[in-house]
């Protein structure tokens, strides 16, 4: 049970970040199609700057420290990969969803690109490194508390810093997007962003702080995801990770609380399909592996987050109420 | 004013080309500045490189070397671009009709796999080959229609936003395909070739696609009949779409859906009819691949989606989704791909490349209907000029009767846009319609 829980919050944490990103962009006005790929290039930068880090045997003996610079590199280029899609919604005035599809190519090309220049592979992985004795260590960015009551043990032990620092920044930008002015001038500016500009509201500046934050947010869960779901591989690809955040998003009515239960939700069903074959209930002494014996292959437990988001949003549709504005790039002259 | 000879660019359709030209040279020059900057930080890569990198990139097939290679490679060139024309057509159709198709890959898959399983599960022995292969061929098309048909359901019923449904039915159906090719596996999958993530080829069923000569014409490739099929798909539909009343209908509901009810036509009919023609469409290509009798296919795909299912959205945006234009666009792909992987084989680069210039492209044509505007702009601008000279003596100039018959045009300067927007009506709503 405490398994299953500890691995549903390690499931969950990307899509809550991710899934945030993306109501920071469209509550802004920007329809963030390109999550996933900025998820892919945060992931590629935050997995080569640890990469390069752990070149230094110091950094090696705190990985903790590598682990939350890489997620601060994840961020940082994460948002500025966002700006390309920022410029071509607002400068250009490009289509949304077809600006986020560019980037959603882009990502993986550009990651694929470098890491087969540079690395002579098509995926980067994190080796172990010598660390300041000279020894060869694994990346051990976990926090091990083995002897702790069971319900704190599903925060504290074999976590991640990556947990508390995400939720977090959940939880202050939450507050934020409500309870500040700014936070105020950003949903004006996805609902009615003419309406903003004439209480005198930037309405691009706003815009492109929405996507900027979206970005890094983006980045961030990306780098999140690879270091603690996918063992650490930065591949070209995510698997769906950003579009399934994107359905969350849509799932939790574009508001941080039901975005957190979304997330809840799917990264449940999501971490189901990993590790459905090791759960395991005990009655009368015997260990029994309920799922397990089910015998259903993998990929029905793989099935289920993607058919729950579509039943779910057919029973939602009637109360979703998307910003506005959102994906109409901005005219001063429209009404 | 429209009897005027009109400039090159006043025509919606020249300025759609060029735009897309603009596009792909800003493309091309990203992709060069890229690798001018990796010769240049890279010790290891030689300066001269990233010349003839891009020179590999832009002579596509013909940069393979020998005649022989170059005759193969753009057999199989023209080959690989067959999957990728249909499903161009598959989201070019669903943009004209409003909608955006990004569950290519999902139809796609599930195209393969039901033009797969009647393929090798009808022995040839007893039902003639042609029989099977049209059987084969209906069966993929049919299962994409109907999977085309579920983010089109959603969004007439539900109305939920047709990207996210396409985007989940996509991993549904990596999955389903997996799932079924698992258990149903011993019938299907390559044991023979000791091919086990692979589905045996057609052809050991004696079930392939004619190429009548054609293969060893082009240097014993891949190549069949099956891009002539997927071209004469291409022309139907243009013609379906721009001369039928359904058609009419279709593009009409994707304009303006409430105008179109207003009208008396079904209107959630004409999104599910779209989008299930949509994944007819992704399937039937995925099947002509799949059909060519000597392709493997992966069948544990429930981690990854067929990239060609994605490059349909480059291949229609490229050709501003235009039936025709997608045979050719979707070509320029595959042939900017060949030249990838011809750069991987002769220099340090890598056939990344290509999709990096490909997504750049797309970056740019999501801006085409900005390009497009300018251009017409600058038309426009040439053919006042011209105007003006024609006539040394405009009406105009004269300032005062002006002022006497209408009180309302008292700033000159108003009088500038008034007198440029009437031209411009006829056009932006054909574009309207284009777009």
């Amino acid at each position: 049970m405490i398994f299953l829980l500890q691995k549903t919050l390690i499931f969950t944490i990307p899509l809550l970040i991710v899934a945030l990103a993306g109501m920071y962009a469209e509550r802004s006005g920007i329809i963030n199609i390109a999550l996933d790929g900025i998820m892919i290039f945060g992931a590629f930068s935050g997995a080569l700057c640890a990469l390069l880090l752990r070149r230094t045997p110091f950094f090696v003996d705190h990985n903790q420290l590598t682990f939350v610079i890489a997620m601060a590199v994840a961020a940082v280029s994460g948002a500025l990969f966002s700006l390309l899609l920022s410029f071509s919604a607002i400068k250009l005035k490009a289509d949304q969803t077809i600006g986020g599809t560019a980037l959603n190519m882009l990502a993986p090309a550009i990651a694929l690109f470098f890491i087969k220049v540079f690395f002579f592979k098509d995926q980067l992985e994190m080796v172990p490194a010598a660390n300041s004795e000279g020894k060869v260590v694994d990346f051990g960015y976990v926090i091990q508390n083995k002897d702790m009551n069971p319900v704190l043990s599903i925060f504290f032990d074999k976590a991640y810093i990556s947990t508390f620092i995400a939720l977090a920044i959940f939880i202050l930008l939450s507050v934020l997007i409500y309870k500040t002015k700014t936070g105020l001038r950003l949903r004006a500016c996805g609902e009615h962003p003419q309406a903003a500009a004439s209480v005198g509201i930037e309405v691009n500046r706003m815009r492109y702080l929405g996507t900027t934050v979206s970005g890094a947010l983006a980045g961030f869960g990306g780098y999140v995801y690879i270091a603690t779901v996918a063992n650490g591989q930065a591949t070209g690809a995510v698997a769906g990770m950003g579009f399934l955040a994107l359905a969350i998003m849509i799932f939790g009515n574009w508001k941080p609380l039901g975005i957190a239960l979304g997330a809840l939700f799917f990264g449940f069903l999501k971490c189901l399909g990993v590790i459905y074959d090791q759960l395991s209930v005990t009655i009368n002494g015997k260990e029994i592996y309920f799922l397990k014996e089910l015998n259903l292959p993998m990929y029905f437990y793989n099935l289920i987050p993607y058919v729950a988001v579509l039943l779910v949003l057919a029973f939602t549709s009637k109360r979703s109420r998307a910003p506005k504005a959102e994906g109409i790039p901005y005219d001063k002259g429209m009404r | 004013m429209n009897k005027e000879k009109k400039g090159l660019f006043a025509k919606e359709g020249v300025r759609s080309v060029i735009a897309s030209l603009i596009c792909i040279l800003g493309g091309l020059l990203v992709g060069f500045i890229v690798l001018v900057c990796l010769a240049m930080f890279n010790e290891n890569i030689p300066f001269s490189q990233a010349v003839t990198g891009i020179v590999t990139v832009l002579a596509g097939p013909f940069s393979a070397g020998s005649f022989h290679d170059a005759m193969f490679q753009l057999g199989n060139m023209l080959f690989q671009a067959t999957p990728l024309i249909m499903t161009g057509l598959s989201v070019a159709l669903a943009f004209k009709t409003g909608l955006f198709n990004i569950g290519a890959p999902g139809q796609y898959l599930m195209g393969a796999m039901g033009s797969l399983i009647v393929a090798l599960s009808i022995p040839t022995t007893v039902v003639p080959a042609v029989i099977v292969w049209i059987l084969a061929l209906l069966t993929g098309i049919l299962l994409g229609v109907l999977w085309g048909a579920i983010p089109g359901f959603f969004k007439a019923k539900f109305n939920v936003n047709e990207v996210i449904v396409c985007i989940m039915t996509n991993w549904i159906a990596a999955n389903v395909v997996s799932w079924v090719f698992k258990v149903t596996g011993d019938n299907f999958i390559n044991y023979a070739e000791t091919k086990v993530n692979f589905i045996r080829k057609t052809a050991t069923n004696g079930v392939a696609t004619w190429s009548f000569g054609l293969n060893d014409l082009f240097g014993g490739s891949y190549l069949d009949i099956s891009i002539f099929i997927a071209t004469v798909i291409a022309i139907v539909l243009y013609v379906v779409m721009n001369k039928t009343t359904f058609g009419y209908e279709l593009r009409a509901c994707g304009f303006n859906k409430n105008a179109s009810k207003y009208a008396g036509m079904n209107e959630k009919r004409n999104i599910i009819l779209s989008m299930a023609i949509a994944g007819g469409l992704a399937a039937c290509g995925a099947a002509l691949w799949c059909l060519n009798g000597s392709q493997d296919f992966k069948w544990e795909t429930y981690l990854t989606l067929p990239a060609d299912g994605f490059n349909g959205i480059p291949a229609a945006l490229l050709a501003s989704n235009n039936p025709i234009g997608v045979i050719f666009s979707a070509i320029f792909l595959k042939y900017l791909g060949a030249g990838g992987s011809n750069l991987a084989a002769h220099t340090s680069f890598n056939e990344y490349v290509s999709p990096l210039i490909v997504a750049v492209i797309i970056y740019f044509a999501g801006a085409s209907k900005l390009i497009k505007d300018l251009l017409a702009r600058g038309a426009h601008k040439k053919r006042k000029v011209a105007a003006a000279a024609a006539e040394p003596v405009p009406p105009d100039t004269g300032g005062p009767p002006e002022e006497a018959e209408s009180p309302s045009a008292e700033d000159p300067p108003e009088e500038e846009p008034a007198e440029t927007e009437t031209p411009d009506v006829p056009e932006t709503t054909e574009g309207g319609e284009e777009s």
